[in-house]
């Protein structure tokens, strides 16, 4: 049996990749690979926990899964913004996205 | 060490490394397909904690949906930003570093002190049925507005992304 606390490890390092992913990238499909890659670090710590705490439960699952409907919305959206600024702008650089500033 | 901690470590260590590529190639391309490899090791990792139902729904929508998408989204917005050559990396990419490395360090010093009640209950042989039946039973009206959020999310996307007419001069912004 694998212990439960390398589950978690694995999951918080693939969580701060992800971190430095949004923090550092300048391009913004590179921020938003970031952000699925922290939202699917937490899916690994909800069934991991499922897994080891409560397997006769099926809300971890139910949650996690909602987690990955979400993840899906938020990447469609979130592409489609991209594509919209890159016609307008011929640039996704998050440094040059600057319309909502005041 | 048993074969599954052997196999545990295998796929950690493809999630990691590649999920690391992900972040730190200069072709967003090559980014892209460690993306992939690294939503592939989550959705082994998903089976060996027998989520089956889970591990199957993770490579159906992130490896054949919103990874296809990604590298849909880097063709179609091809400049010096797809390119090896240009700065992919803004100025605060060390300090991003440091920031990520020390969280991580943080989890790490807390994540293990727990002391978590583990039981050894063996998951039920029709959990997947269970959570098909809650589903529609106790989550239903989180499952509606999940699929009401899909809706709208596709309705959104459309009216965002669509071709809009060329703007007369002098109208818009600046």
């Amino acid at each position: 049996m694998v212990p439960l606390s390398w589950y978690l490890i694995a999951a918080a390092a693939l969580f701060c990749i992800g971190v430095y992913g949004v923090l550092a990238r300048r391009n913004s499909v590179g921020i938003l690979m970031g952000v699925e890659l922290m939202l699917n670090a937490v899916n690994v710590n909800l069934v991991a926990f499922w897994r080891y705490l409560a397997p006769d439960n099926p809300a971890g699952q139910v949650f996690a899964l909602f987690v990955l409907v979400v993840a899906a919305a938020e990447a469609v959206v979130g592409l489609a913004l991209i594509i919209s600024v890159y016609r307008d702008r011929r640039s996704i650089d998050a440094e040059q996205i600057d319309l909502l500033r005041w | 060490m048993t074969g599954q901690q052997f196999f545990f470590l295998l796929f950690a260590l493809i999630t990691l490394l590649s999920g690391l590529r992900c972040v730190t190639s200069r072709n967003m391309f090559h980014a892209a397909l460690y993306l992939v490899i690294s939503l592939f090791g989550v959705s082994a990792m998903f089976a060996m904690l027998e989520a089956g139902f889970l591990a199957l729904a993770q490579l159906i929508v992130y490896v054949g949906a919103i990874a296809i998408l990604i590298i849909f989204a880097v063709m179609l917005t091809r400049g010096a930003l797809t390119m090896p050559r240009g700065a992919q990396f803004n100025t605060q990419a060390g300090l991003a570093a440091v920031v990520s490395a020390a969280l991580l360090f943080i989890l790490l010093r807390v994540l293990p002190g727990f002391a978590y009640p583990i039981g050894d209950a063996a998951v039920p042989a029709d959990i997947t049925t269970t959570v098909g039946q809650s589903l529609v039973n106790e989550f239903v009206l989180p499952f509606e507005v999940a699929s009401v959020l899909l809706l709208a999310a596709l309705v959104g996307a459309i009216y965002i992304a669509r071709e809009r007419p060329k703007r007369q001069p002098g109208e818009g912004e600046e």
